[in-house]
């Protein structure tokens, strides 16, 4: 996939699109935080790494081809997302969660 | 009594670090692209942290009552005491690219070795400033080959670039009597003994950017007495206006 990215690039004399995901403290998942344009996955990190964990943002990050993501279509949200509003049985309401528990 | 050696050692120390983030600096705003235009300007921050320290340490050791703004903003040209490659005009990006491989591979081992000094300051910053260039040396080997390994016009334009710089290297190998009084304390780098692997590293990364490895050049030197070539005047003129037309500004 990067090396499909890398050649567009080229090909186009512009530079391909990463997501960044930057994972702040140790335990925490990686969260996407924006883009960076790169020739390839390598600059790709740095760029990402001069961009956003500048103020010590980080301990980890990844990026991924902007190509190689696919969405969900905003006009499906009703099917997509809607019948999950009524089912209340599916959330975990029954259960004490200790206080101490903060990223659950 | 001012420990004259020590001084200077510092004083060069500061100097090349605030020239080279000066020139970086002059990138911002300019760069290709946004994210690039951070990494250079990152890379001259550092080099600004470095230079803030070491020059406050050089005024300590001087005793007169100059701190870093003071060397930095109020000396001239001949004062200035950095190596000839860091004052370097930028040219294009693979200009600035070529004068920051070469810079920053000779700063690594520099400040790797200057990590053991007997003086525990030095010794300090220099492990701490290691950790920043090991990234500058990362980000300039990198677009060395991307360059070099790129399209017709980035290999020609890189190789220019190196042309221009190369001539400034030896500079970087060549100790005075200042530099061999503080390899006899204990303090001090013996620059001559990081050519070997200098230039092991330089291979590499040339080899694998598709460019022939430059002929050795007679070595161009004077920066470390002070003098200069023309380009480090108009860095100084844009550097320091502020200070000489308002002195003691500060904000």
């Amino acid at each position: 996939m990067s090396d499909k990215a890398t050649n567009e690039a080229s090909l186009k004399g512009d530079w391909a699109l990463w997501e960044v995901f930057i994972r702040t403290r140790g335990g925490l998942s990686h969260r996407h935080v924006g883009s960076v344009h790169a020739p390839d996955a390598e600059l790709a990190l740095k760029h990402a790494r001069d961009t956003y964990t500048r103020r010590m943002e980080g301990v980890s990050i990844w990026v991924a081809a902007s190509t190689s993501i696919s969405a969900s279509d905003p006009a499906h949200a009703d099917a997509f997302f809607e019948p999950a509003a009524d089912k209340v049985y599916r959330h975990p309401t029954f259960y004490n969660i200790p206080k101490n528990i903060k990223h659950i | 009594m001012i420990d004259q050696p020590l001084f200077h050692y510092a004083l060069r120390l500061g100097d090349d670090s605030l020239i080279l983030g000066q020139r970086l600096s002059e990138w911002c705003g300019h760069a290709a692209a946004l994210e690039v235009d951070l990494s250079l300007t990152n890379i001259g921050l550092d080099l600004i942290g470095q230079a803030t320290s070491a020059l406050g340490y050089a005024g300590d050791l001087e005793g007169a009552g100059r701190d870093a703004d003071g060397l930095a903003f109020h000396r001239d040209a001949l004062d200035y005491e950095n190596c000839l490659l860091v004052e370097q005009p930028n040219g294009d990006f693979g200009q600035t690219i070529a004068r920051q491989f070469l810079f920053s591979n000779w700063h690594w081992l520099f400040l790797s070795a200057l990590a053991a000094s007997k003086d525990a300051t030095l010794a300090a910053m220099a492990a701490k400033s290691v950790k920043e260039v090991s990234y500058h040396v990362e980000f300039a080997n990198d677009w060395m080959v991307r360059l070099g390994d790129g399209t017709p016009e980035s290999h020609q334009r890189l190789s220019a670039g190196l042309d221009w710089n190369w001539r400034f290297v030896e500079e970087l190998f060549i100790g005075d009597d200042v530099d061999n009084e503080m390899v006899q304390r204990g303090i001090g780098v013996d620059k001559a003994s990081l050519r070997a692997a200098y230039d092991a590293r330089i291979i590499d990364v040339l080899n694998d950017a598709n460019l022939p490895v430059p002929k050795k050049h007679r070595a161009i030197t004077g920066g470390r007495r002070g003098h200069h070539s023309e380009h480090l005047g108009h860095l100084l003129s844009q550097m320091q206006f502020l200070q000489r037309a308002y002195p003691g500004a500060s904000w």
